[in-house]
């Protein structure tokens, strides 16, 4: 079937063009159908090479599909149809035409045989995304969007740099394994490592998730980083490194939650978490581990963008995020706290929902692996994100003491898509077959026996314990107006005042310095002015006839000298 | 704004009784590990309630240091750059109704 031949991306390029010169009551149907007809193209679409074209010296191959692209390519577009419905309302013709060039990149990305495809995405990535914080318009979106774009074009320009090299040292073009042996290596698996938000390079995504528009950063959470996890998968699996990187991301991340006011940033931090256990799985490198990873990434993509939309929804109602402002929404919005509920349960592995069948792969794979302090540290932040994430995020926003807002539910385009969401989580965690028959590697793994089952209830229940405990004994950290210094205060805080401090002393010097040259300026000028000044010698004026006198002496001694 | 009715969480009887349910079904999984056959994969697995009492002391310890980490971490909402305006107005209200509620 000769359809199945257009490359992904292009039905979402093609649509952000067509959309640029629709009116507001049409541009939306185009975000929505763009994603029906890349789906219904990907579904025929069969695995192998299917455009390949030579530039320069290069074998480009722009549009290859085996299993693992195939299963990202399906997630990035219900995820953009979701997205996509659940900005149904919004009338701006920027934030709908970048979104639509994103989501397009990101299937690009995906679909890249070849490094110089993969930069070209990369970059789109960048620039598309930033158009969804600074869509916002306020002073703060517009700076964090800056600072998003300075973590986006370093990443790029590393990406741009590991792969000249990594051609220069002999290596093909072809995106496949690449490994951490050669610099090249390093430069390209740093440049996917601040797009997965690894640590010290994560605050880009804290920043600018908590920053952009209620729909914007539905958009944002599914396609950057899993772009990335998605890179990982296919350069560096079984890279140990990746693993210790995993486990720091389960881990500290949840800390910060806890104290973390802003409820989007509280997800965004989660995310992180999330993203970790798809980097240790990729590290561990096993078939278990890899189909863990990546169908833990297809899960998070939906109920981080369900619990994204609920959270978009209270914000779109009530013009807030902060948990000290909300609490008590249930009243008025149960159809948001139930769905919320829902996305809560999924993210923090209950079973029968969609987070159980995926993380708990990761986690055998590790405990099979022999990694036992790797383990522990997946079995804590299992527990630490019910706490944060499961708990916290439906808990202050919807229960916990009655702000006093009445609002009323999101409009159905909003409902509409967390339902859809919710529906996948709750199908994915009850039927996994499905998920795991589209996975890379064959499965042989059963999320529902006793002990698994067992296992992580126990844990669940016993860390919501620990919160009722908490909090009825009044250890709970309340919610406070505050922020909390994170890797960003080097770049926020540090650098600036460096700087300052910096152009303070050169001020100084420079002051220094003025004032000991001007007094022998000062001197020279007096000499200057003395000289050529207008009372100076050289400059008075002198009358014409001493110059007819001059020319009469030259004349004349001319005469003298002929005679002689 | 409109007077509404009392709510489900309203009652402090339903939290109570909410409460009572969670903690039966506690006891039930941990009584639960006694009774069903838990494959152990690491010798860890094979204490008897070793995921509850993990998942307590592990939620117990990240609030603890999560809360003693604010000591040193929390800063002013501006401390990076200004509120914006409309975020500046919520926290000043806000600010005036719990001084009224402190009188």
């Amino acid at each position: 079937m000769w359809a199945t031949e257009v490359p992904a991306f292009l039905p979402f390029y093609l649509g952000a063009i067509i959309a640029l010169c629709l009116n507001d009551k049409l541009r939306p149907i185009v975000t929505l159908i763009v994603p029906l007809i890349g789906g219904y193209l990907l579904w025929f679409l069969p695995e192998g090479i299917h455009w390949q074209f030579a530039f320069f010296d290069f074998q480009l191959t722009p549009f290859k599909a085996d299993k693992l692209s195939i299963i990202f390519g399906a997630i990035f577009h219900i995820a953009a149809f979701i997205a996509g419905l659940y900005a149904w309302h919004v009338r701006d013709k920027m934030q709908q035409i970048a979104s639509m060039l994103y989501a397009g990149s990101a299937i690009g990305a995906v679909f890249a045989g070849d490094l110089i495809t993969i930069i070209f995405f990369w970059e789109m990535l960048a620039l598309t995304s930033v158009f969804l914080v600074w869509a916002r318009g306020t002073e703060r979106a517009i700076r964090s969007g800056l600072r998003y774009l300075y973590f986006q074009i370093l990443s790029g320009l590393l990406l741009i740099g590991g792969t000249i090299l990594y051609v220069h040292a002999g290596g093909d073009i072809s995106f496949g394994y690449i490994g951490l042996e050669s610099t090249a290596g390093w430069l390209i698996f740093l440049a996917f490592g601040i797009k997965c938000a690894f640590p010290f390079f994560h605050n880009w995504l804290t920043d600018a998730y908590a920053e952009s528009t209620p729909t914007g950063t539905v958009f944002l959470s599914a396609f950057t980083t899993k772009t990335a996890v998605y890179m990982f998968a296919r350069a560096y699996p079984g890279t140990e490194v990746l693993i210790y990187v995993g486990a720091a991301m389960t881990c500290f991340p949840i800390f910060y939650a806890v104290i973390e006011n802003d409820l989007r940033r509280v997800l965004a931090y989660s995310m992180i978490n999330q993203i970790g256990f798809m980097v240790c799985g990729i590290g561990i490198g096993t078939a278990l581990a890899i189909n863990g990873a990546v169908a833990h990434a297809f899960n998070d993509i939906i109920f981080k963008g369900l619990l994204f939309m609920s959270m978009g929804a209270v914000l779109h109602m009530t013009g807030r995020m902060n948990g000290s402002d909300l609490g008590g929404l249930y009243k008025s919005m149960p159809k948001t706290t139930i769905l919320c509920i829902i996305g809560a349960a999924s993210i923090s592995a209950f079973p029968l929902f969609s987070g159980f069948v995926s993380k708990s792969m990761v986690v055998s794979a590790a405990i099979n692996e022999g990694y036992d302090w790797i383990w522990l540290m997946m079995l804590f932040a299992s527990a630490g994100v019910f706490h944060h994430a499961g708990i916290k995020i439906p808990y202050f926003a919807f229960f916990a003491h009655d702000s006093g807002i009445r609002t009323t539910e999101p409009p159905t385009n909003m409902l509409l898509p967390m339902g859809l969401a919710a529906v996948l989580c709750i199908a994915i965690g009850v039927f996994p077959n499905y998920l795991y028959s589209m996975l890379p590697f064959e499965v042989n793994y059963t999320a529902y026996d006793t002990t698994h089952v067992l296992a992580q209830t126990q844990i669940l229940f016993f860390s919501a314990l620990a919160f009722v405990w908490l909090t009825l004994r009044g250890i709970y950290p309340p919610e406070l107006r505050s922020i909390n210094i994170d890797a960003e205060w080097l770049y926020r805080r540090l650098l600036p005042n460096f700087v300052t401090v910096i152009s303070g002393y050169g001020r100084q010097i420079e002051n220094a310095l003025t004032t000991r040259l001007s007094v022998s300026t000062q001197v020279l000028l007096y000499y200057i002015m003395h000289r050529k000044g207008p009372i100076g010698k050289l400059a008075q004026s002198t009358v014409t006839s001493t110059m007819v006198s001059w020319v009469t002496l030259l004349l004349a001694s001319y005469l003298l000298l002929s005679f002689l | 704004m409109q007077e509404d009715k009392t709510h489900f969480f309203d009652k402090p009887e339903n939290v109570k009784r909410l409460l009572m349910v969670f903690y039966a079904c506690c006891a039930i999984l941990v009584i639960l590990d006694f009774v069903l056959y838990r494959k152990a994969y690491h010798s860890l697995e094979s204490i008897k309630a070793f995921y509850p009492i993990y998942g307590f002391v592990g939620c117990v310890l990240l609030v603890v240091i999560a809360k003693w980490m604010r000591t040193f971490l929390m800063r002013d909402e501006e401390y990076y750059e200004p509120l914006d305006e409309a975020d500046k107005e919520l926290a000043m209200s806000k600010q005036g109704k719990e001084e009224n509620v402190g009188h």
